[in-house]
């Protein structure tokens, strides 16, 4: 046998229009906020549209995100996952109302304090019933697709049932804390004190997911794992527990995102989650399914999407998210940024 | 022959309603590269994603240094010091070079006088270091999937086909590198089907043909052996 040649192939220069395709996505994000700023007429409307926009899909994206993760590493499809979004409301609100003097109180420290805690609570509530929900639920039907939806089908519906045992039928309308109640003026808009500190919070999450998928070994599991489950068993990593740990986590981000929407809401139902799940899942398909950047730019185009034209043409808010998703799917039918996945 | 790394003892795998090993005998001496030769489609593949737990053998023993692995799951397998590179090279294509060497290490970070090992068998990997693994060539890829089984000293190496399709200038830098595998008294089982590197690199060869083993040999007499090539693969080494 010869020896082996000199071997440093280099790498060739890609065009630009390649080089440019990977930030599209990115890019959306601001070409929508300009598209609207033409369309609105106001510069106040369109800059209160466009926080309340970003804290909708900061919101979306902390209910969603988990789930994408969750599809992507273990090719899961979860109907269920609006449970968790229900019950996080359900235990972080009760949380609320059990501290209604520091909610009420007029200190942002004491109120940040209640709102923690409730946060706290529904997240490990969540996160519990996350596990047990794997166990339970999804564990029996790993690889079957149509069973994982009729059985999270199941679950959710178990799940809300349950909600109306525990805490009753009705509705349950909310007062936000004290200090996150108003709106503070900026360029002439009105800008709602809760909706910045949604748009912070998801900026958090976002940070902090990026930090753990990006930086840390479990991280680098979780990504590999996504794209290739048998080999990151092959290296010897033992994915059922990192899949049960994603599952947990997801499923408490599901309730920080329950607690979070509620409040946006002011209102609660057993059904909330179930509701929301048409605008998680638009997120998550058009994200690229796994794709935590991804999820987090459908999220943001979404809650932009769905404020501007319910100020522009209130009749057609409901179906300009099916629209952005067909417009996207038929642009980039992986979603915008796809998870490579092993055959 | 001294007492081998690993023993296959009569194993069976069905895949789904397919019966593709039906009673594979094998023993992996230690030390050795132990090629693993036979038309496609004859079970060479599965045989060694049952070693690694992959699939189930339903029947049989795997033993591991005298150790009964085969209900064992597949993490506690690679963890006992079974290192596999898949035919598909199982590269993670989203993580850059650096983020699958990491993974590759499961104990902790790569040993730097390793690590430099590796890119001087492999000097595109250093070049592309910081890169994403989906965007290396063909070869580099496969560079990369021997690399990570590199990146830790193992038991045993099951290596699937490493120069499929490849040129041939990188399937001797691939050669190269397993030779240097061997040279660190390595136990290597090896699927390959290019039978110049077979040749050069096996010790010892294992003939399958219909999902059982037919012929067990030194692999010289194997490689000298025209008419025993013809007999057992339908095929000659002296036309390579």
């Amino acid at each position: 046998m010869t020896a082996a040649p000199e071997h440093a192939p280099k790498m060739a220069q890609a065009a630009l229009a390649d080089r440019i395709a990977p930030y599209m996505p990115v890019l959306l994000v601001p070409i929508l906020a300009v598209l609207g700023f033409l369309a609105i007429p106001s510069t106040s409307s369109w800059l209160t549209l466009t926080v309340s926009g970003l804290a909708m899909g900061m919101m979306i994206f902390i209910m969603a995100s988990g789930l994408t993760l969750v599809f992507g590493l273990m090719d899961v499809i979860n109907f269920g996952h609006g449970a968790f979004v229900s019950v996080g409301a359900f235990v972080g609100i009760s949380v609320l109302l059990m501290m209604g003097h520091m909610v009420e109180a007029p200190s942002l420290m004491l109120n940040l304090t209640a709102l923690m805690v409730a946060v706290v609570g529904a997240m490990a509530a969540t996160g519990v019933m996350g596990w047990a929900f794997e166990k339970v639920i999804v564990e029996p039907v790993y690889g079957h697709h149509l069973k994982q939806i009729l059985v999270t089908m199941g679950g959710l519906i178990v799940v809300e049932q349950l909600i109306i045992v525990l805490w009753g039928p009705e509705e349950i309308y909310i007062s936000r804390p004290e200090a996150l109640k108003g709106a503070i003026t900026f360029a002439g808009a009105a800008l709602e004190k809760y909706r910045l500190v949604a748009v912070a919070v998801g900026l958090v999450v976002f940070a902090l997911m990026r930090f753990v998928l990006r930086r840390t070994k479990i991280g680098l599991i979780v990504r590999a794992g996504v794209q290739n489950g048998e080999m990151v068993q092959a290296l010897g990593y033992r994915l059922r527990l990192v899949f049960i740990g994603v599952f947990v986590a997801g499923s408490a981000l599901a309730g920080l995102g329950g607690v979070m929407w509620g409040l946006y809401q002011e209102v609660i139902t057993a059904h909330m989650g179930n509701h929301a799940m048409i605008l998680i899942f638009i997120v998550v398909i058009i994200g690229g399914l796994g794709s935590v950047e991804g999820c987090f730019i459908g999220a943001l185009l979404v809650g932009l999407m769905q404020n501007y034209v319910a100020f522009l043409e209130p009749k057609a808010a409901l179906i300009s998210n099916i629209g952005l998703m067909v417009a996207i799917l038929m642009w980039r039918p992986m979603g915008m940024i796809p998870v490579v996945k092993a055959k | 022959m001294p007492d081998p790394i690993l023993k296959l003892e009569g194993v069976y795998t069905n895949i789904a309603q397919y019966h593709i090993l039906q009673g594979v005998d094998l023993e992996v001496p230690r030390g050795a590269v132990t090629m693993l030769l036979g038309r496609n489609g004859v079970g060479k593949t599965t045989t060694l994603r049952t070693i690694i737990g992959h699939w189930r053998a339903h029947k049989g023993r795997i033993l591991l240094d005298g150790t009964d692995i085969t209900s064992m799951p597949t993490p506690a397998i690679a963890r006992a010091g079974v290192g596999f590179v898949p035919e598909d090279m199982g590269i993670f294509s989203d993580l850059t070079v650096e983020e699958n060497m990491v993974l590759a290490a499961v104990s902790g970070p790569i040993d730097s006088a390793r690590l430099d090992w590796i890119f001087a068998a492999f000097p595109p990997l250093k070049t592309f270091w910081k890169s994403e693994a989906g965007n290396l060539s063909g070869g580099q890829k496969q560079m990369l999937s021997i690399a990570r089984v590199m990146a830790e000293e193992r038991q045993l190496y099951l290596i699937d086909e490493p120069t499929k399709g490849l040129a041939p200038a990188i399937i001797s830098t691939m050669a190269k590198a397993l030779k240097d595998l061997k040279d660190q008294g390595a136990s290597i089982l090896l699927v390959e089907q290019n039978f110049a590197v077979a040749k050069a690199l096996g010790d010892s060869a294992n003939v399958m043909d219909d999902g059982r083993m037919i012929w067990s040999g030194e692999m010289q007499q194997l490689a000298t052996d025209a008419e025993l090539q013809e007999r057992l693969m339908g095929l000659s080494l002296e036309a390579h």
